[in-house]
């Protein structure tokens, strides 16, 4: 496995007139051929501001430090003309919400075009015969490029948008909360092709979203954020069925569990709001919300520790809590709710 | 660090996608015009469901070829002063239907060939202005919400200077550029041109800014798309409806400005026009003499001609947007 983009110390601070507000504090992510990373958190904790800075897509009033690898090359410092040509050959985007993001006065087929006449990728000629290739393979007759996007359903534009995605045949596609606007049957298909897509053709993928189940189920890491911060990850089925960081294991608590009575009969939320990025409290950001919060809390700001390390110090899973780290190490964590 | 290690799976896009098997048409330009005249036949089935639209466009026929035809059946040696056919003043008869001005000549011939002048600098003009106020409505627009720093500045100069030409008096303005240029239609056409279009520019700037929030920009912007083929692909297409209303508006505007001018003497004395007509009558004292046959048609037909205008924008409008057409 080669890695694909490697994002290293991601900070992006916005201006506002009333100070700066930094939504994204130092973030580390990497993301294998091949291979699905997921993104959760709670609105606001900045995993689309991540989104949109892998492809410097943020309005200018947000400055970003730190570096992107994409395929070893700075997304960063790139020249404006690189970056044009990275945009969608290197990386694609699946937004949110199909209906807005398609042009409402174009046929869809010309907007699945659109990518490959800009980069032309695909001879003029032959782009025709290309969208109903790409239509076909998200399950679309290729009749429906002649259609305007308001005549499409909900999970028909979507797969639009993912044929417009695959234009270019990209080797990352950022889905950010793809899914969320559809019904949970249009969502398990349209995840699906996704999965399969990916997973056929060794297509990176990061797959952004708040609802923790559906991560699971279709992503091989999970990285959980928290006002800006990665504060957990690691491979998605360990860090769903045992969190180690208390927001973790309280999203991941969040969500009843089918065939197990006891969620059922407890859910549990998270009481409290996320801090005001713009003044987050000192030490562990998570602190005030924190059902095993100490007064060591107030005073370390918690790096990624490795959980449960082996002999070597290393593991696959890392958090950012002071029950996991150095300072109280294993055993405590295990009287976290 | 481009090594396709992790890509093994993937088929080479080059050679393979050339040998693809298309069933490819026998003649790619006869499917192509097939194409064109099945989206032009739907286009005036959705027009010919707009019954304003269609007594608007039967009118601007009429007076179209009526226009065209004009030397064909009017006498241009008839619309002189020395040669006139009849006499000052006649009143309506089958000879001359529509009486004769106080230098003999017939009135209808003078609103046939008259057509010709206004319909020719209410289109030019029209487009003159509906260009301008596009370009620098969109330029404007799409700069102030996704460009730079310099970017911005560009926005704010152009609509500054928009504001400028905003605040002056149309009419005073078009009446110092008549003054100045030398005298002739392509004066009229331009100064009427470089007068009307702020309202276009401002109205698409407003407009641009709307689309340029919307989240297909965006994708536009994260697939690759610059400046230009932000502007002409996804904002010009969706500014048209209002430039379209904007257009029609303008050629009847345009038409009555024209007449203005004519009215007020800045025209050509050369050509004949509705306005030139109108002033000639003034000059002549037709309205205390009585002399309804020479004010009332070339009045009517600027009146016709600017109404026909609004109808058949209001039903093309309808058409061309998909929305608008669906929800009848």
């Amino acid at each position: 496995m080669t890695t694909l983009l490697d994002v290293r110390d991601l900070r992006v601070t916005y201006r506002a007139p009333g100070g700066d507000v930094p939504a994204v504090r130092g973030v580390d992510l990497t993301v294998e051929a091949g291979g699905t990373l997921g993104l959760a958190g709670e609105s606001g904790s900045g995993k689309s501001t991540v989104a949109l800075a892998l492809l410097r897509l943020l309005p200018g009033t947000a400055h970003t430090t730190g570096e992107i690898l994409l395929e070893g090359e700075d997304v960063l410092t790139m020249r404006w003309g690189r970056l044009r040509a990275v945009r969608w050959v290197g990386a694609a985007v699946v937004f949110q919400g199909a209906l807005h993001a398609l042009n409402p006065v174009r046929r869809v087929g010309d907007q699945i075009a659109e990518p490959m006449l800009i980069h032309r990728t695909v001879a003029p000629g032959r782009v025709r015969d290309r969208v109903a290739e790409l239509l076909e393979r998200v399950g679309l007759p290729a009749s429906r490029a002649g259609d305007h996007p308001h005549r499409l359903s909900g999970g028909q534009r979507q797969r639009v948008m993912i044929a417009m995605a695959l234009a270019c045949e990209p080797r990352l596609i950022i889905a950010d909360e793809a899914t969320t606007a559809l019904d949970v049957m249009i969502q398990a298909q349209v995840l699906e092709l996704l999965g399969g897509l990916t997973s056929e053709q060794g297509i990176g993928m990061i797959m952004i979203s708040h609802d923790l189940s559906v991560l699971a189920a279709h992503c091989d890491r999970l990285a959980v954020m928290y006002a800006g911060r990665v504060v957990e990850q690691g491979p998605a089925t360990e860090v769903v069925r045992d969190p180690a960081h208390p927001y973790a294991s309280a999203l991941s608590s969040a969500f009843p569990r089918i065939g197990d009575p006891a969620s059922r009969l407890a859910p549990r939320g998270l009481p409290g709001e996320p801090p005001d990025p713009a003044a987050p409290p000192p030490g562990c950001v998570f602190r005030p919300r924190c059902v095993s919060a100490q007064d060591v809390c107030a005073a370390v700001d918690p790096p990624l520790y490795p959980v449960a390390p082996d002999s070597d110090g290393r593991s696959p899973r890392h958090a950012a809590c002071v029950h996991v780290g150095p300072v109280r190490p294993g055993p405590e964590r295990k009287e976290l709710p | 660090m481009s090594a396709p290690t992790g890509r093994g799976s993937r088929p080479d896009p080059g050679p393979e996608r050339a040998t693809t098997p298309v069933p490819a048409p026998p003649r790619p330009t006869a499917l192509a015009w097939r194409r064109r005249r099945a989206a032009l036949a739907a286009f005036a089935r959705s027009y010919a469901r707009h019954r304003a639209g269609l007594v608007g466009l039967a009118v601007l026929l009429a007076i179209s070829v009526l226009a065209l035809a004009a030397p064909l059946f009017v006498d241009e040696a008839g619309l002189s002063i020395t040669r006139a056919p009849g006499d000052p003043y006649e009143p309506p008869s089958w000879r001359h239907p529509l009486g004769t001005d106080n230098f003999g000549r017939s009135v209808l011939d003078l609103v046939v060939w008259g057509a010709r002048v206004s319909l020719t600098v209410g289109f030019l003009a029209t487009f003159v202005s509906v260009a301008l106020g596009t370009v620098i409505g969109i330029t404007a627009g799409h700069f102030a919400s996704s460009g730079g720093l310099a970017g911005r500045a560009v926005s704010t100069v152009l609509m500054r200077i928009t504001d400028w030409f905003l605040v002056l008096p149309t009419l005073v303005l078009a009446v110092a550029l008549a003054a100045v240029l030398p005298r002739g239609v392509g004066t009229i056409v331009l100064a009427i041109g470089l007068t009307v279009w702020p309202p276009t520019a401002r109205l698409v700037r407003a407009q641009t800014l709307a689309v340029e929030a919307r989240p297909y920009v965006e994708r536009a912007r994260a697939l690759g798309g610059g400046h230009a083929h932000v502007m002409v692909w996804h904002v010009l297409p969706n500014v048209t409806p209002v430039v379209l209303a904007q257009t029609t508006l303008l050629v009847a505007t345009s038409i009555i400005a024209e007449s203005t001018l004519s009215f007020l003497g800045m025209g050509d004395p050369a050509t004949v026009s509705w306005g030139g007509v109108l002033e000639a009558a003034r000059n002549a004292g037709a309205i205390s003499a009585g002399i309804w046959w020479y004010m009332i048609p070339p009045g009517l037909a600027i009146a016709v001609v600017a109404l026909s205008f609004t109808l058949c924008g209001r039903a093309v409008e309808s058409v061309l947007n998909p929305r608008l057409r669906e929800a009848r």
